[in-house]
């Protein structure tokens, strides 16, 4: 595997005047990295890669690596990067979204890219909150759990990311934590390798906003707690789900073989151009 | 399409889809929306006959970022929509305007606002078009006032686009749109296409947004080996985010430049009848039709009146009225809006000649005898 070194002077954009803007012991930089490991383990040229965001925190990855780099609006990542696979299907398109970006103001955006099955991995960074803005309560806020624009407790029922994107049609949807960076590399992997729509939800912490408000202890403590919760599909699958409550599951969940939207749109042009051809001028 | 020049009987919405095609425009994305929906229907038919892709997103706000996305990806780009979508549309329009992605919208107006009169005619986005999205940003709009115009406006919106990497507005009215009229095309061959300034350096010089002598930078699509950073933040000429005041300085007013450049290229203008004109009728999209039926008749009255006829609204061609100002007497501004270009008219003339408006929004067009009799009480 790629040493960290390797890592930082393989990918990372030097032009650009680091340090990042992100939290101390914040979640997104550990998935970033492995997102890059993944990349280099298949051996895509840097070329070939564009990478798409939105807004918040996870938005502002994209800017710190040397790809194709998108950053849009809020919400808006997923059809920017639709036109953008359209128009050149050769590219690899990635987007990073976070869990407000990706399914409150993307949320419609969401659930119709899962529909048409284009070939695109989206991984979604749900930290249970709206970080860049200070710790508002986000569509994944567990409930009852508290948030600076809830203080008294979340009385909205969480979305479950993974079956939201499962029941919208995602053809590839896989789960883990920041806690767990090899299944996260070997998820993106496969992901990426996928021809089709697919969504990574990654779990991870906000120690700034959703830790110290909820009292969840340190970066390290709500990483240990990511290792507590989590339990592998092959072993949840055995489980009852009275003793899988509380607790999240993850691995490969979802992987079907179904036709891809790019593919489809060039036997539509096929089709055209023969019917076309027949037309008087 | 023939191949030569012929006669033929079309609307204007689908001129404007022959248009986007004639001018090279392979990728279009939208939802439907009365009464622009023809241009979707046909383009998603005549698209991927030419090899050009067509796709129905689930609302306005992803059909202009589809488009972004695509013209990232080096195509020329379109999407055709009316009011309640172009409000949808105003927040990724910022985008484009500051990351200078070049696409063209097309708004065929109806009356507003909110849900208003579906497929009426109106003229009521005028000041939209110009300011809906936040934020000082300069745009381009034009307006065709004849089925005929629809299509080389379009050609014409979509060559700007590429040449200013500004994202350029069509705004037709529903009379423009719906109406079918007898249209002279020129063969494909001598349609002039204009293409964006591509880098020809080695992508480690590559600086994306620095601006070359024209005031625009040279755009590298995806995919073409130049790695780079587009971002909705105002950002340095590498791209990359940047709050120094001189950069932030330098990448909103490099915005107004390229485009204060151009001005006299991108304005266009005609005037009719106006060598002698005492007064003049300011027009444009369907008003213009109006107008030039009431000049016919306040010239055989022995009224010396002239049209000035508006095809760009923004930037507003100030020089056209302020040309004719020493001659003219009165001026009259008929608009479906309730003074929109009247405003900027007053601003212009600056109590040089007397300014009128004539303005109707209740769904119907304001007919040539009112503009006549309106004209003849000015006279007097």
């Amino acid at each position: 595997m790629i040493s960290n070194s390797q890592l930082v002077n393989k990918y990372f954009r030097h032009s650009k005047k680091f340090p990042h803007i992100w939290c101390p012991g914040c979640g997104i930089g550990t998935i970033l990295g492995n997102m890059l490991r993944a990349i280099d383990d298949l051996a895509i040229d840097k070329n070939d890669i564009a990478f798409v965001s939105g807004i918040g925190c996870t938005g502002r990855a994209p800017v710190y690596v040397d790809f194709n780099t998108l950053h849009t609006t809020h919400g808006r990542a997923l059809p920017f990067a639709t036109g953008l696979k359209l128009a050149r299907p050769e590219l690899k398109v990635l987007v990073a979204t976070g869990d407000g970006d990706a399914t409150a103001i993307g949320g419609n955006h969401l659930i119709h890219a899962c529909r048409r099955n284009i070939d695109i991995t989206t991984i979604i960074v749900n930290n249970y909150i709206y970080g860049m803005t200070g710790g508002q309560y986000s569509p994944t806020t567990p409930h009852g759990d508290k948030a600076y624009t809830c203080k008294l407790g979340n009385i909205e029922r969480p979305f479950n990311i993974s079956a939201l994107v499962e029941a919208a049609g995602a053809t590839f949807v896989g789960r883990t934590t920041s806690y767990h960076v090899l299944q996260l590399q070997n998820i993106i992997k496969k992901a990426i390798l996928h021809k089709g729509f697919s969504v990574v939800e990654v779990i991870t912490h906000c120690p700034t906003t959703y830790g110290r408000i909820n009292h969840k202890g340190s970066a390290v403590e709500m990483l240990k707690w990511q290792k507590e919760v989590a339990v592998d599909k092959s072993r949840a699958d055995k489980m009852s789900p009275k003793e899988l409550e509380g607790r999240i599951v993850t691995g490969v969940l979802i992987e079907k073989d179904l036709p891809e939207f790019c593919e489809q749109y060039d036997t539509i042009i096929e089709q055209a151009q023969n019917q076309a051809k027949g037309k008087p001028e | 399409m023939s191949k030569k020049t012929s006669y033929q009987l079309m609307q204007g919405n689908e001129a404007v889809a022959e248009g986007a095609l004639a001018a090279g425009v392979s990728f279009f994305a939208g939802y439907p929306i009365t009464p622009s929906t023809e241009i979707a229907e046909i383009l998603s038919d005549r698209l991927p006959e030419t090899g050009g892709k067509f796709i129905q997103m689930e609302d306005e706000i992803g059909s202009i970022a589809a488009i972004i996305g695509a013209s990232i990806g080096g195509r020329k780009t379109l999407t055709a929509t009316s009011g309640p979508g172009f409000s949808l549309m105003q927040e990724n329009l910022g985008f484009a305007c500051l990351t200078e992605i070049p696409l063209v919208i097309v708004n065929v107006m109806r009356v507003g606002p909110s849900t208003g009169l579906p497929t009426s005619p109106s003229q009521g986005d005028v000041m939209q078009a110009r300011w809906g999205t936040h934020g000082d940003h300069p745009i381009i709009v034009l307006t065709p006032s004849s089925v005929e115009e629809a299509f080389h406006y379009t050609i014409k919106a979509v060559n700007f686009s590429e040449k200013y990497r500004n994202p350029v507005i069509v705004l037709m009215d529903e009379v423009i749109g719906h109406m079918r009229a007898r249209v002279n095309l020129p063969p494909r061959s001598m349609v002039e296409r204009v293409n964006r300034v591509q880098p020809n350096m080695p992508p480690e010089w590559y600086l994306p947004y620095e601006r070359s002598a024209t005031g625009v930078a040279p755009m590298a699509s995806f995919g073409d080996g130049y790695r780079y950073h587009i971002t909705g933040l105002v950002h340095d000429a590498k791209g990359f985010p940047t709050t120094n005041p001189s950069e932030a300085r330098d990448n909103i007013r490099g915005l107004f430049s390229k485009i204060e450049r151009g001005f006299r290229e991108i304005c266009l203008v005609d005037y009719e009848l106006m060598e002698d004109a005492e007064h003049a009728i300011i027009a444009y999209g369907c008003m213009v039709l109006s107008a030039r039926s009431a000049l016919e008749q306040l010239r055989k009255s022995g009224i010396k009146v002239g049209l000035i006829k508006l095809g760009t609204l923004w930037p507003f061609p100030r020089f056209a009225i302020e040309h004719y100002l020493p001659q003219l007497k009165t001026i009259l501004v008929p608009e479906l809006n309730m003074g929109q270009i009247y405003r900027e008219v007053l601003r212009v003339n600056a109590g040089k000649a007397v300014i009128e408006k004539l303005n109707r929004v209740n769904g119907t067009i304001i007919a040539p005898d009112e503009i006549v009799k309106t004209v003849k009480g000015m006279v007097r």
